[in-house]
């Protein structure tokens, strides 16, 4: 986890190793691509590849989300799917109170997901493991019926959006919001990697590895791992505020326990606890998804094992191929007795 | 003389067993006080009890004059109970350096920092180094914790503790594992640092206890059944039966 392809470090040496450097070339290819989809898009008119780089985009934004805490906490979130809904929910209930400015959304958005956040992560973090696993679970259930209850709002079968946030001029344009969707990943990747060698970062790690150890040198768990799953939760709120906005279309099917496991498959095919991990992730996993569905409509069939096979073989993900030859801990075992 | 650390009336059960039996003990300011007593004689369920990982069923812990029984593990460290464990407990995947920022920054605070690399920030880098060499390990302080070899290991194990600027360290047998010359190095540093911290030693290495101790209670079944200097332990007939058998005791 602490290869100098991963965290900040004041020893960063100026030599870097073939790998590293790979990981370099992997990354400026991967922006170089991104960055060239409106380019082409615009000039070939083709919308199509926009719409569904946009909507690979909001779920790489998502996974990166869940991987501050699924990767970097070492807790494993059923329930993150709930924030995506909430984000999504967000655009549609405060145009029915009048609120069109996509700014002002944004900021209740902020608030509202963050109390919830703090009361919900609050209460599951008193458990670990399976028990977090399924209170998670439980908690996005609960908000998944109560959208589902909501009649004004389309019930179970969701509703179109009579209003996209409003952005001024750029309000509703595909290009706009594709390139604010790249700029909010490029962001949330910059902020994982910073985030991983700070002093916050430092402390988050070490008590997904051993947190009995954390406590013994002074410091209370519990505030950072809660600060972790609040962070990760506005994450994947900002994914569903811009899935709303780019299918302009909400329904409860956004905070289905499907998407959650969904997310976790992205982070740990691409990389639990890397920083590009959950993007690769995204981007596989849907790719994936979009060539086998133009092929053939059992693409699940093929998709399932497909997963399984890879998670198999690259025990630490897609990314993880590039980020670190052997864990440390390998070494460990191999070095002590 | 200030006692740094008391224990009253101590006692933990479970079930019908007692591993902790209305213990008492005091440790004064640069002593050493040694726990022994045969395998299962409840040394490390003590320890726990003191740093607050178990809840103790009856008695008072006691630190700097301060009642700190109802106190939860970081907020006793904090206080001033440093402690290594039996089982090394480092976070093997960290580089040695970033283990020994852990209780570095434990000390200055809260941690809600995101940006700043903690490895850049020169006072926090410094501040561990000084730990580090006094343990030496500066020489490997870029390496994973988790490649170290099981002796350096134990001494980083002693770096973090100190790092939290304890006034008291609770050392659940330091010498564990280790071979003749790393035993001995770890008693040389121990015995450098016993001006500045009291400490709790359980150990099993009698000659490396009888070197360092300035008391020494010995525990039986959960009860100190003996407590006195390293001379009275050595004469002590109640010892020797209850505990040290017909073993020779080094001189």
């Amino acid at each position: 986890m602490n290869t100098l392809a991963e965290t900040p470090s004041a020893s960063a040496t100026p030599r870097r190793t073939p790998r590293q450097l790979a990981a370099i070339g992997v990354i400026a290819l991967f922006s170089l691509f991104l960055m060239a989809i409106p380019v082409y898009s615009m000039n070939s008119g083709d919308a199509y590849v926009l719409t569904i780089a946009s909507r690979i985009l909001a779920y790489a934004l998502a996974a990166i989300g869940l991987n501050i805490v699924l990767g970097y906490g070492g807790m494993v979130s059923m329930g993150h799917a709930m924030y995506i809904g909430l984000g999504a929910y967000t655009v549609v209930l405060m145009h029915a109170v009048g609120v069109d400015s996509g700014w002002l959304q944004l900021l209740a958005m902020g608030l509202a997901v963050g109390v919830i956040a703090i009361v919900v992560g609050w209460i599951s973090l008193r458990t670990q493991g399976i028990a977090f696993i399924m209170i998670t679970l439980a908690f996005a259930q609960l908000f998944f019926f109560v959208f589902v209850s909501l009649k004004a709002y389309g019930g179970d079968e969701g509703m179109t959006l009579q209003q996209a946030s409003d952005f001024g001029a750029l309000t509703g344009n595909r290009t706009a919001l594709y390139c604010a969707l790249l700029a909010c990943v490029g962001a949330a990747l910059y902020g994982t990697y910073r985030m991983a060698g700070s002093r916050f970062g430092l402390v988050l790690r070490a008590t997904r590895i051993n947190e009995r150890r954390v406590k013994a040198v002074g410091i209370p768990t519990l505030p950072y791992r809660l600060a972790a799953y609040v962070i990760s939760a506005w994450v994947c709120a900002l994914a569903g505020f811009f899935l709303a906005n780019l299918t302009g279309f909400v329904s409860p099917a956004y905070l289905a326990w499907s998407v959650s496991g969904e997310l976790i498959v992205m982070v740990v095919l691409g990389g639990v606890g890397t920083v590009v991990g959950p993007l690769v992730g995204a981007l596989a996993l849907l790719l994936f998804e979009e060539a086998l569905k133009g092929w053939t409509e059992y693409w699940m069939m093929i998709l399932g094992p497909l997963i399984v096979l890879m998670v198999l073989v690259f025990r630490r993900g897609l990314w993880g191929l590039l980020s670190a030859p052997h864990s440390d801990s390998d070494n460990a075992a191999e070095e002590t007795p | 003389m200030t006692l740094l650390l008391s224990l009253r009336g101590l006692v933990k059960r479970y079930g019908a067993l007692v591993v902790t039996d209305a213990v008492d003990l005091d440790i004064a300011a640069g002593e050493i006080h040694a726990v022994i007593g045969p395998n299962g004689a409840g040394k490390t369920s003590l320890i726990n009890q003191i740093s607050g990982e178990t809840r103790s069923d009856s008695g008072r812990v006691l630190l700097n004059g301060e009642d700190v029984t109802d106190w939860p593990v970081h907020a006793r460290a904090r206080a001033g109970l440093g402690r290594s464990f039996q089982i090394t407990s480092i976070i093997p995947e960290f580089t040695v350096l970033e283990n020994v920022l852990l209780p570095v920054q434990a000390v200055r605070g809260h941690n809600f920092r995101f940006w700043r690399a903690a490895t850049a920030t020169a006072e926090l880098v410094d501040a561990a180094d000084r730990f580090l060499s006094l343990v030496g390990l500066l020489g490997v302080r870029e390496r994973s914790a988790g490649v170290l070899s099981y002796g350096q290991q134990r001494q980083l194990e002693l770096a973090m503790a100190l790092a939290l600027a304890p006034k008291v360290l609770l050392l659940d047998e330091p010498m564990a594992g280790l071979g003749p010359r790393e035993t001995h190095q770890m008693v040389e540093l121990l015995h450098g640092l016993r001006r500045d911290y009291a400490m709790l030693l359980v150990e099993h290495d009698m000659q490396a206890v009888f070197k360092l101790a300035d008391r020494l209670s010995v525990l039986v079944y959960g009860k100190v059944v003996f407590c006195g200097s390293a001379a009275e332990v050595r004469d002590s007939s109640i010892v020797r039966e209850a505990y040290l058998g017909d073993e020779e005791i080094p001189a």
